[in-house]
């Protein structure tokens, strides 16, 4: 089997030169036009394995590629560069620009037109078109993600990565989230995420991983791991 | 009739226009302090003394000018000496990053010890003012010493009362205009500006957009270095030049930042107004205002001045605690770190 | 070498200075740099209470130092009573009239209901009772001031013995800071400098504007002091015997007799202060102190009332530095209020706390010894080094001039080259907390 487009392979490390070890030995890929999904329990190193790909701690061990090229040592600025976008849990938007204004800072690396990017975000999220000339810290939740997502769309990204997109929305919203992360997937771009609420995020995922202590526990399809009954029984709770 | 249109132009006279011109200085300098506190996240103890030696830099480039027989006319030489001074205060602002603040920013270290620092750097450059220029008053303005004298004022419109607009307060305000006005451009349109917003908002996402810090860093002292000369300047040319009065400047200055909402940019052309009109009227005698407005028998027989003007620091001061106490982030809502 | 022997020697260091400055200077230099030394470790032992304990940021020093002075005035001179006769009554009924409103302002405030009502309320009630509070006060301060301005024109003090002057001093700084304390703490702690830097202010702008209370900006002179008068001693039969017996010429003797009693009556001072602190600084209160200093989340999440831990402190440290003001100002015998700057008495204190090694009341006291010494020897030290660099050019050439009459403004420039060294290179100061 050929490589995946981007692979944090064989990831063991923590945060800072002394910490200890949060990933053992983690591996997570995502194809072109799949949904990768890391769940798991609290305190598992989820959003730890999402950053170690986005290169936010340092690796002891184990390399992370993107479309064959090592980026093990690049910086997240760096990484950007090379075509990651990448959408934060907290503090993912610029509360006090408009939200036309986050799209643009999205945009900041590229020298080129974007007007045709936006276009596009403005296609996928229309609300965020009606709102565009609104300050992004006056929006509601789900709103605000959305911006979130739209900034990180704005570089053109070659692998789009969530961390938590759907933490503190309503159920509805979320659903909605969902299904556009279902469409901007579909457009071929690899989406990798990591999410809470498993059971409906599994059931969007083309790949999952589960994660216990910093290690890989199960990895399948997205419908294998719902039916995995050591996956429901020790995990999702029957 | 003929009374309240008197008392409005002793109240021009001595209250609106003083304080106007002086709001515009205390904005164009609460302006620099909130832009520092914004992206570089300290309160800058040497902001009163960047604005000192901006000036200086003006001052003696002015009397060079002087030296040489160049004149603006009506206008002060001061004007033509102003790039000067920017640029002066542009280098030191610069080397002084490169020398103290950098090292401290890498770091990550925490705002309170920035502001011991520039306790430190506050001590270095108002030695170097009075090093260089001495401590003394220095007067620099020169041209036409007004735009509407109180007699001509008379002879034009017939009134009792007189007005008189000076040209420090005229080209005080008309400067600070021009400047606030491109200020905002620069910060709502440009590419720059922009960056220079995000990274005030949220830091670590302005890295992960490739927003060069150190660029914001550069560009937001270039900018201090000119809102800090520029209301230096104005402020000497209104009133006179001397050092120790532009650090005690620091307060007033301090209150209309964090009156406005420190690291709001709007709010500090507002907080600038605020103190400066409530130091005015407040330390204002109002006798004659009102012994215009007022009916012969109201007349009043004392000055009726609240507070003798030295207390004008007093007066920024309980706006600036009834704010805090009240609103804590400021009028309008500027970060609370 | 072990840290008791390095912190000895760095003491030793800075009596090695003052030493030195005696015998190649003068003794009278030498004994003035001590005095002010001793009094500038109090006030920096003040600041490291507030900053070294607990991170408060205060700058506001110079008013709790200049309201130490108000006391000695208060306390030591005789009372005007011509001057009381006048208005004395009036001025006291305009005082209780102002403390009143503020009462009735905020019981109303605690009656009524928050809201637009009650608003208004605080509104006429501190308006209207300015003025009320301005018609009872103005004639009174009008008579006061009026009797003999020349010479007095304020009320006068106590007549009590000037020593008295330093605990009111203390408490004083004390009431003024439990005041501003209430309003400003818990708040961040930039807003809280720029709190206590206006706070210093104003307290300044009445030291000059209220004539009746201090005589304003006419000072106060001829302080009563704790110690003999030189030309009393040097009447004195038995002192120039005694003096001369010893070889020294009486003028001088006398002089340093003086000194050498204030240096004696502040180290008792400054040991007292000193071992109280270290005590707090050991106590469970001072453990609480520094443990909510380096994490105020945690000790507030753990019950601890962080807010009133932190009056406590703001009050004690300035209650100290109203001590030390108090005995600068007897030292002087005069009380000027122009003479307070910001940059000798707040900032400077600052940098010996920070130089010193903030959180540790032995670095506090070095610091304050050190940096007065630097403050007083870089002036001449400039000069000196000014003659050296302006030898080469000619003896009418302006710019050496222009360097020379500048020399004295090279100690604001040194001050903050050495806070900026010690920032960077040893933050944690000469004497780094334990």
């Amino acid at each position: 089997m050929a490589e995946a487009f981007l692979i944090g392979e064989a990831m063991t490390g923590g945060y800072g030169k002394s910490g200890p070890d949060i990933l053992q030995d983690c591996t997570v890929a995502v194809e072109p036009g799949e949904i990768a999904v890391i769940v798991g329990p609290n305190g598992a190193g989820k959003s730890t394995a999402m950053k170690a790909v986005f290169g936010m701690l340092n690796l002891r061990r184990g390399a992370v590629r993107l479309d064959g090229e090592d980026i093990t040592a690049l910086s997240p600025q760096e990484r950007v560069r090379k075509g990651m976008g990448f959408v934060p849990q907290n503090q993912n938007i610029f509360t006090s620009m408009t939200v036309e204004e986050n799209l643009e800072m999205g945009a900041f690396i590229r020298e080129d037109d974007i007007s045709e990017t936006m276009e596009q975000v403005y296609e996928l999220f229309p609300i965020l078109r009606e709102k565009r000339r609104q300050a992004a810290g006056e929006l509601s939740g789900g709103q605000r993600q959305q911006v979130a997502v739209g900034r990180a769309l704005m570089t053109r990204p070659k692998v789009l990565m969530l961390d938590e997109p759907t933490a503190g929305v309503s159920p509805i919203v979320m659903d909605e989230l969902f299904d556009r992360i279902i469409e901007i997937a579909r457009t071929g771009l690899p989406v990798l995420m990591v999410e809470q609420n498993a059971r409906q995020a599994l059931a969007i995922a083309d790949k999952g991983y589960v994660l216990v202590q910093g290690r890989n526990a199960h990895t399948g399809t997205g419908k294998d791991l719902l039916a995995d009954p050591e996956v429901r029984r020790s995990f999702l709770g029957g | 009739m003929m009374d309240l249109l008197h008392a409005f132009v002793a109240l021009s006279n001595f209250v609106l226009v003083p304080a106007i011109a002086y709001g515009s200085q205390l904005a164009l300098g609460a302006l620099g302090v909130t832009l520092i506190y914004g992206i570089l996240r300290f309160s800058n103890f040497a902001h009163g003394d960047t604005m000192a030696f901006g000036t200086m830099v003006t001052v003696l480039a002015t009397w060079g000018l002087q030296a040489m027989g160049v004149s603006l006319g009506p206008l002060p030489t001061a004007l033509l000496a102003l790039p000067v001074g920017i640029l002066g205060c542009m280098a030191l602002v610069l080397v002084t990053d490169r020398a103290v603040y950098r090292f401290y920013r890498a770091q990550k270290a925490k705002p309170v010890i920035l502001v011991i620092v520039s306790i430190g750097v506050m001590f270095i450059m108002n030695g170097l003012v009075r090093f260089i220029i001495g401590p003394g008053d220095q007067r620099f303005a020169d041209g036409e010493r007004f735009i509407v004298s109180a007699p001509g004022f008379k002879e034009m419109t017939g009134l009792d009362e007189g007005l008189a607009i000076r040209t420090t307060q005229g080209i005080t305000v008309i400067t600070a205009v021009i400047v606030v006005a491109v200020l905002f451009w620069f910060l709502n349109r440009t590419r720059s500006g922009k960056s220079m917003r995000a990274y005030s908002d949220n830091e670590d996402l302005a890295l992960l957009s490739g927003i060069n810090p150190d660029r914001v860093v550069m560009i937001t002292w270039l900018i201090v270095a000119v809102l800090a000369t520029v209301a230096g300047v104005l402020y000497g040319l209104d009133k006179s030049f001397k050092p120790f009065t532009y650090f005690q400047l620091l307060l007033p200055v301090f209150a209309s930042a964090i009156v406005g909402g420190l690291g709001n940019p709007l709010g500090a052309i507002a907080g600038g107004f605020i103190i400066a009109f409530s130091e005015v009227t407040i330390t204002y005698a109002w006798k004659k205002v009102l012994g215009h407005a007022l009916p012969e028998s109201l007349a009043p027989d004392g000055l009726v001045q609240l507070l003798s003007t030295d207390y004008k620091f007093a007066v920024s001061f309980v706006i600036l605690l009834i704010v805090l106490l009240f609103r804590p982030t400021g009028l309008f809502r500027g970060k609370a770190v | 070498m072990s840290e008791t022997m390095r912190n000895t020697a760095l003491f030793a260091l800075v009596a090695g200075l003052i030493v030195v400055t005696g015998i190649f200077q003068s003794w009278n230099t030498a004994f003035l740099i001590l005095n002010m030394g001793l009094i500038s470790a109090i006030m920096s032992l003040g600041v490291n209470l507030q900053w070294g304990f607990a991170g408060l940021f205060n700058v506001g020093v110079m008013g709790f130092v200049a309201l130490g002075g108000l006391a000695t005035v208060l306390v030591a001179m005789p009372p005007v009573g011509e001057a009381w006769a006048a208005g004395g009554a009036r001025v006291l009924a305009g005082l209780a009239t102002g403390a009143a409103l503020l009462v009735a302002t905020i019981l109303a405030r605690r009656a009524m209901r928050p809201g637009r009502a009650r608003a208004l309320a605080t509104l006429v009630i501190l308006v209207g009772g300015f003025f009320v509070y301005r018609a009872v006060l103005d004639p009174g301060v009008e008579a006061v001031e009026a009797v003999n301005p020349a010479g007095t024109g304020y009320l006068g003090g106590l007549g009590l013995p000037v020593l008295l002057a330093w605990p009111v001093g203390g408490a004083l700084a004390a009431g003024a800071a439990w005041i501003i304390g209430k309003a400003a703490l818990g708040l961040r702690s930039d807003y809280l400098a720029i709190a206590t830097l206006g706070i210093a202010e104003i307290i300044l702008a009445v030291l000059k504007n209220e004539d009746w209370l201090s005589r304003g900006v006419k000072n106060v002179n001829g302080i009563p002091r704790p110690l003999p008068y030189e030309v009393d001693l040097q009447n004195d039969p038995g002192f120039v015997d005694t003096v001369q017996g010893l070889g020294l010429d009486p003028v001088t003797a006398s002089s340093l007799y003086i000194k050498l009693g204030y240096a004696g009556l502040f180290a008792v001072v400054l040991v007292v202060i000193l071992l109280a602190a270290q005590l707090a600084l050991n106590s469970p209160w001072g453990r609480m102190m520094r443990a909510i200093r380096d994490n105020e989340t945690a000790a507030g999440a753990m019950g601890k009332d962080v807010t009133r831990r932190h009056l406590q402190v703001f009050v004690l440290g300035s209650a100290v530095c109203g001590v030390a003001g108090a005995m600068m100002t007897t030292l002087d015998g005069q009380l000027v209020p122009t003479s307070y700057q910001p940059l000798r008495f707040t900032f400077l204190i600052w940098v010996m706390v920070i130089v010193g090694g903030s959180g540790n009341n032995f670095g506090a006291v070095l610091g304050g010894f050190l940096i007065w010494f630097l403050w007083v020897q870089v002036e001449p030290m400039g000069y000196w080094l000014m003659q050296m660099i302006t030898a080469p050019l000619a003896e009418d050439s302006a710019l050496k001039a222009h360097l020379l009459d500048s020399a004295a403004h090279m100690r604001l420039f040194t001050m903050g080259l050495v806070l900026l060294l010690v920032l960077r290179f040893s933050p944690r100061g000469l004497i780094p907390e334990r």
